[in-house]
């Protein structure tokens, strides 16, 4: 029992119960706290990944502007107080889990044909941070750097699609 | 040529399956909270929660690519792909974010409901 074993022990059981609580809390504003803290754990484990870059962008994009934004919602939509939902699907809730088990089980019947017999160890050592993250996004030898222009295009035209959505009349 | 065996054998440290059954778990509670939940804004949050999953997957994979190929294939420098995907996937969830809450903002200001069967505005 080595103390990586227990650390990945611990931050597992928050995340599960995180992620537990966040689906079981009928009111967002707690699901949404719930899935901050799970966020911060996934970035904790990132670091025991040697992702220290991956682990600070979590951190600030997820944690710190996502979140925010949809706490911002919940608060501007009001839906912070939990009203009387009419279930007009009341079987959903029942059938809901007994599908979610039954993936899980097709999820762990596939995680079990995972080869470990190379003894699953890590390889490298090296934390990749934002030298070997920049290497390997700005290069042009790599293959990174078509999709990183993509993306631009992208976040450019969803923030416009935000924009459009935000007016009074679409 | 490269040595067979890894390099730092003798660390020991958790084994991969171990972040894909965890992987697999938070998944699942995310699949789960879409199925029960009537809220849209905790739908998004669970599909937050899966695109989570799946990163730390990518992750877990660039860690311990290596070992997963045959002996040698380690030398590859393409152990860091696994991370670059997850900065698409994050680059990708934000522009969801960002448009599906604009969306759920638009509904909400035409049509006041928080449940998601209620708002069927695009069934013919």
């Amino acid at each position: 029992m080595s103390g990586q074993l227990i650390l990945f022990g611990l931050l597992a059981a928050i995340a599960v119960v995180c992620g537990l609580c966040m689906i079981l809390n009928d009111n967002p504003v707690r699901s949404a706290l719930y899935l901050v803290a799970l966020l911060f754990t996934v970035a904790m484990l990132y670091v025991t990944l040697n992702a220290a870059f991956i682990a600070a962008v979590q951190v600030i994009v997820y944690a710190g502007a996502i979140m925010v934004l949809f706490i911002f919602v919940i608060m501007l939509l009001n839906l912070g107080t939990p009203e009387e939902i009419v279930d007009h699907l009341k079987p959903q809730k029942l059938l809901g889990p007994i599908a979610g088990l039954l993936l899980i089980g097709l999820l762990a019947s596939v995680v079990a044909a995972v080869p470990t017999g190379q003894g699953g160890q890590p390889l490298s050592n090296g934390t990749i941070g934002p030298f070997e993250i920049g290497l390997a996004l700005y290069s042009p030898k790599n293959y990174w750097l078509f999709p990183f222009e993509i993306v631009s295009i992208l976040l450019l035209v969803a923030a416009i699609g935000a924009v459009m959505l935000a007016k009074k009349r679409i | 040529m490269p040595p067979a065996v890894p390099l730092n054998a003798s660390i020991p440290a958790v084994p991969l399956n171990y972040y894909l059954i965890l992987s697999a778990i938070l998944f699942t509670i995310g699949v789960v909270g879409v199925l029960i939940k009537r809220n849209p804004i905790t739908i998004f949050m669970c599909i937050e929660l899966m695109l989570n999953a799946v990163n730390i997957t990518l992750v877990a994979f660039s860690r311990y690519q290596s070992t997963l190929t045959p002996a040698g294939a380690y030398a590859n420098p393409r152990f860091i792909d696994g991370q670059m995907m997850v900065l698409f996937v994050f680059a990708v969830a934000a522009a969801e974010v960002a448009v599906g809450l604009g969306i759920l903002v638009s509904i909400f200001r035409n049509k006041v409901s928080i449940n998601v069967d209620e708002i069927d505005l695009m069934k013919g």
